[in-house]
């Protein structure tokens, strides 16, 4: 097995007496879609604020490309490479599509922001820019007011701006939800490409695309993971199956 | 040309024909009028660049306004009295130079802006409102209770300070300089709103979660607009205390925060022009309604109560239409 | 400096303190109920302080200016409230601060419209005027001691309230989530009328007890207001608890500030050196101490979110 490029090692985290996290540790190797499912309240959304810097965790590490990163800051994380979507979109929603995708290749360039120059004028950020929308499909939206947007466009504006980062790695947070079936069907071929690029950490209530896309599938309940795999192996687990899918059938 | 922009020139020319029309008709209490127009819009244009651009609510802003008056009037009493302002450990001499004073007062209210930024901008919303408006207060009372410059009573300027190649007692030359200045604040603004930093942190304000997760620093970000403004309500510190030759307690107190704060209200919220607007409102109306009425605050609390709850556009928002442009 | 006026100053920064509780009260519980911002609730107090000398001229009855005081702010805060208030509560803290801010600019020249420019004065009644001797032989004017003793009965009154009454229930309810209050069938509208009142009447109080020490005039609130979010900041928002000890903190500090920081001076500078130098900062002290909390824990002490 190869280095993981992204894991957790123990991660435990309490709220007063709710244990959100426990003890949990996974991986994510180069190339694969991994994702992690689990009934609502499951720990999921703490798990990836762990993973991503918004929480700290109360034991446990957080490794990214080989170096312990638990202690970094969100955007020192994500200077690195480790670029996340949200559940919630999180966009500038009075900006334009375009003014979006922009701060995410200013953020990826790095260095001192300038203070006089016209950023929407600078070349290099717009054709960094205007490349990501133009993936996902959203290149004719480039001057739309982001709140103006479709649920599902929000969500392609997600992932534009995750892709300016020249990401290592994506953690996603429902990439899905809000669209309807042939965005979803859209997103997941366009998810299955881009784990060439940087492998995927993918929470996803969508179980149609979870079964699609994932190479490996860990199960979280009530703060725990209690079995990772192949998608086969998992439909086939008992454990799960009581736990989880049981619930939902 | 868009609407706004129109309005926008249409502000700025009517702001410089209003006194030059009084210096040829000889009435020098217009053109002084339209300095403090200039004065106060200067001061607005600084909150605004916390305020509009990076959404941040400071009610402590006559700190650095008050700050900017100190600096000019610290600099040009001790030139007056010929006694220097410090000897140990190096010789500082009081000045008569515009420009010194203006170097001085940007620098000291930008120090002053780092300073009470970095502890206000641990928090945010409410906390960062009232501890701005506390810290402002602070001022207010050092300055009360500081004898060395006055305290209570203030300090006079007999003569105003001299500007290189200008006559500054000319109010149509004072006036001049102060149009100058408000104009390149209104020129940095409007670069600084479309720069890199002005994108970056406009988005801070709207979704500090996206702009940590491109890997940027809200913190930063927010910090160095506050120090930009608290810098250039400094600079309208000054000028007003040039203005007035007079400096006292009173720039720093709460209200002229609050003050400053209206102006950029009455205008328009997210106008770069808004302030200038306002301040002209503001002017008019206390000249007006102050010649009619003793308790003319009372109609423009009414006004400004008006405004906020029914025409959140202000004066521009008004004749330009609601939408806010975008590049 | 004796330990008598030491401790005469205790009981000062004490009774400062306490007032400032009750300014702050009103004021937290407003945030942590409606989510707003209140920089009228300095106006409410000048309110109960004018509306205290107005029936205490009239009447001569310091109690009926107390009731006077309560009944004027009350009503005063309601009217605001059903008029203005409750249409801010959606909006950003700009609008509320500038509404706000318009409302002082109302009542402030309003009153003066109404009562002048020249201060009032309340008298402290015969029954509470001259010392009262201490254990320990310390003299202390009776009237502040009251001002200490009711200051506790109301917070004491107040932590009732809030923990054991129904009302207490439904505030601490709508501060936590106020859809799941407005589902249990609760009148929401209502319930923040009356606890905008209520803080609106423990300002009026507070501006009618410290009318009588110093004089009741236009403007004398929003310093006391200013003070009042000092000591919500260290306090935390939303938190009586915070409110009482961020008060007294900010009393004591204040107070003792003055007497002990031209003292300290003096030891390594001369005299009238140390005390300018030493009051000049002592006016910046509680300042100083806010920034310290707020280095130390951003939400206050009691805070829990913002």
């Amino acid at each position: 097995m190869t280095d993981p490029v992204l894991a957790t090692h123990g991660i435990t985290k309490s709220f007063g007496a709710v244990q959100a996290s426990r003890d949990i540790s996974l991986s994510l190797q180069p190339g694969e879609i991994h994702a992690v499912i689990g009934p609502n309240g499951a720990g999921k959304s703490t798990l990836i604020a762990q993973i991503c810097g918004g929480l700290a965790p109360d034991a446990g590490r957080v490794e990214f490309l080989g170096q312990d990163v638990t202690p970094l800051p969100t955007r020192k994380r994500a200077a690195m490479g480790l670029a996340r979507t949200f559940q919630i979109s999180a966009l500038a929603m009075e900006d334009t599509v375009l003014q979006n995708v922009t701060l995410g290749a200013l953020g990826a360039r790095g260095g001192p922001l300038g203070l006089l120059r016209n950023a929407l004028k600078d070349q290099d950020l717009h054709d960094k820019a205007m490349t990501a929308l133009d993936r996902v499909g959203l290149a004719g939206q480039a001057s739309t007011v982001t709140a103006e947007l479709s649920h599902g466009q929000r969500r392609q504006l997600e992932v534009a701006v995750a892709l300016t980062l020249s990401p290592r790695a994506f953690v996603m947070d429902e990439p899905m939800a809000g669209m309807g079936t042939e965005g979803s069907h859209r997103m997941t071929a366009f998810l299955g490409e881009l784990r060439d690029e940087a492998p995927i950490l993918l929470v996803e209530h969508d179980m149609d695309a979870v079964f699609a896309l994932a190479d490996r599938l860990s199960v979280l309940v009530y703060g725990e993971i209690i079995a990772t795999g192949t998608v086969d192996e998992i439909r086939n687990n008992p454990q799960v199956r009581a736990a989880y899918l049981g619930e939902t059938a | 040309m868009s609407r706004e922009s129109l309005i926008n020139a249409a502000l700025l020319l009517g702001l410089a024909a209003v006194p030059l029309y009084a210096w040829a008709t000889d009435e020098p209490f217009t053109i002084t009028l339209a300095t403090r127009v200039a004065i106060l819009a200067l001061a607005g244009v600084g909150l605004n660049i916390a305020l509009g651009l990076g959404g941040l609510v400071s009610l402590g802003h006559a700190a650095f306004f008050g700050i900017g008056g100190y600096a000019m009037g610290i600099l040009a009493s001790h030139a007056q009295s010929y006694t220097p302002l410090m000897e140990v450990p190096f010789l500082i001499e009081g000045t008569k130079s515009m420009p010194v004073i203006w170097i001085t007062a940007v620098v000291a209210s930008a120090l002053a802006a780092l300073l009470i930024g970095v502890l206000s901008l641990r928090t945010s919303g409410v906390y960062f409102i009232m501890i701005t408006l506390a810290f402002g207060q602070m001022f207010y009372f050092f300055a009360i209770s500081w004898p060395a410059y006055g305290g209570e009573d203030g300090l006079s300027i007999y003569i105003r300070n001299d500007f290189p190649g200008l006559n500054t007692l000319d109010p149509i030359q004072f006036f001049g300089i102060c149009f100058a200045l408000l104009v390149l604040a209104l020129w940095l603004n409007a670069r600084l709103a479309r720069s890199p930093f002005g994108l970056a942190l406009n988005a801070a304000r709207q979704n500090a979660q996206r702009v940590e997760t491109v890997g940027l620093s809200p913190f930063r970000l927010r910090l160095a607009a506050f120090v930009i403004s608290g810098a250039i309500t400094g600079l309208a510190g000054a000028l007003f205390a040039d203005l007035n030759r007079f400096v006292s307690p009173t720039m720093f107190s709460w209200q002229m925060s609050g003050e400053i704060m209206v102006f950029i209200i009455l205008g328009g919220v997210g106008r770069l022009y808004g302030p200038v607007a306002g301040a002209a409102l503001f002017i008019t109306l206390e000249h007006f309604l102050g010649g009619l009425s003793e308790f003319w605050h009372i109609y423009l609390g009414a006004l400004l109560l008006g405004v906020v709850l029914f025409a959140r556009g202000g004066v521009i928002g008004l004749l330009a239409g609601r939408k806010v442009a975008h590049d | 400096m004796t330990a008598i006026l030491f401790i005469e100053q205790v009981l000062n920064g004490l009774q400062f303190g306490v007032m400032l509780f009750l300014m702050a009260a009103g004021l937290t519980l407003v945030f942590g109920v409606m989510g707003l911002i209140n920089l009228a609730h300095g106006s409410l107090y000048m309110v109960g302080a004018f509306a205290a000398a107005a029936v205490a001229g009239a009447t001569g009855s310091f109690l009926l200016a107390l009731v006077a005081a309560l009944a004027a702010a009350a009503a005063a805060g309601a009217i605001v409230e059903l008029v203005v208030i409750r249409r801010l509560y959606d909006r950003d803290h700009l609008d509320q601060v500038l509404a706000t801010f318009a409302l002082i600019l109302i009542f402030s020249e309003g009153t003066r419209w109404v009562f002048g420019s020249f201060p009032l004065f309340l008298d402290i009644p015969d029954y509470l005027s001259g010392p009262v001797t201490l254990p320990g032989g310390i003299e202390y004017p009776l009237y502040r001691l009251t001002i200490i003793c009711t200051g506790l009965v109301i917070a004491a009154g107040l932590f009732w309230l809030i923990s054991r009454t129904r009302l207490g229930v439904r505030i601490r309810a709508g501060e936590s989530d106020r859809e799941m209050i407005a589902a249990l069938g609760v009148d929401i509208s209502k319930l923040y009328t009356v606890v905008f009142a209520l803080g609106a009447a423990l300002a009026g109080l507070a501006g009618a007890m410290v009318g009588a020490i110093q004089s009741v005039q236009v403007g004398m609130g929003e310093p006391v207001l200013i003070l009042a979010f000092v000591v919500i900041v260290i306090g935390g928002i939303g938190s009586i608890k915070g409110a009482l000890i961020g008060a007294i903190l900010v009393g004591l500090t204040d107070t003792l500030g003055g007497l002990l920081l031209p003292e300290l001076f003096k030891l390594f500078m001369e005299a009238s050196a140390a005390s300018t130098t030493g009051s000049a900062l002592a006016s910046m002290l509680i300042y100083i101490l806010m920034a310290c909390v707020l280095i130390w824990k951003p939400q206050g002490l009691f805070g829990g979110q913002a």
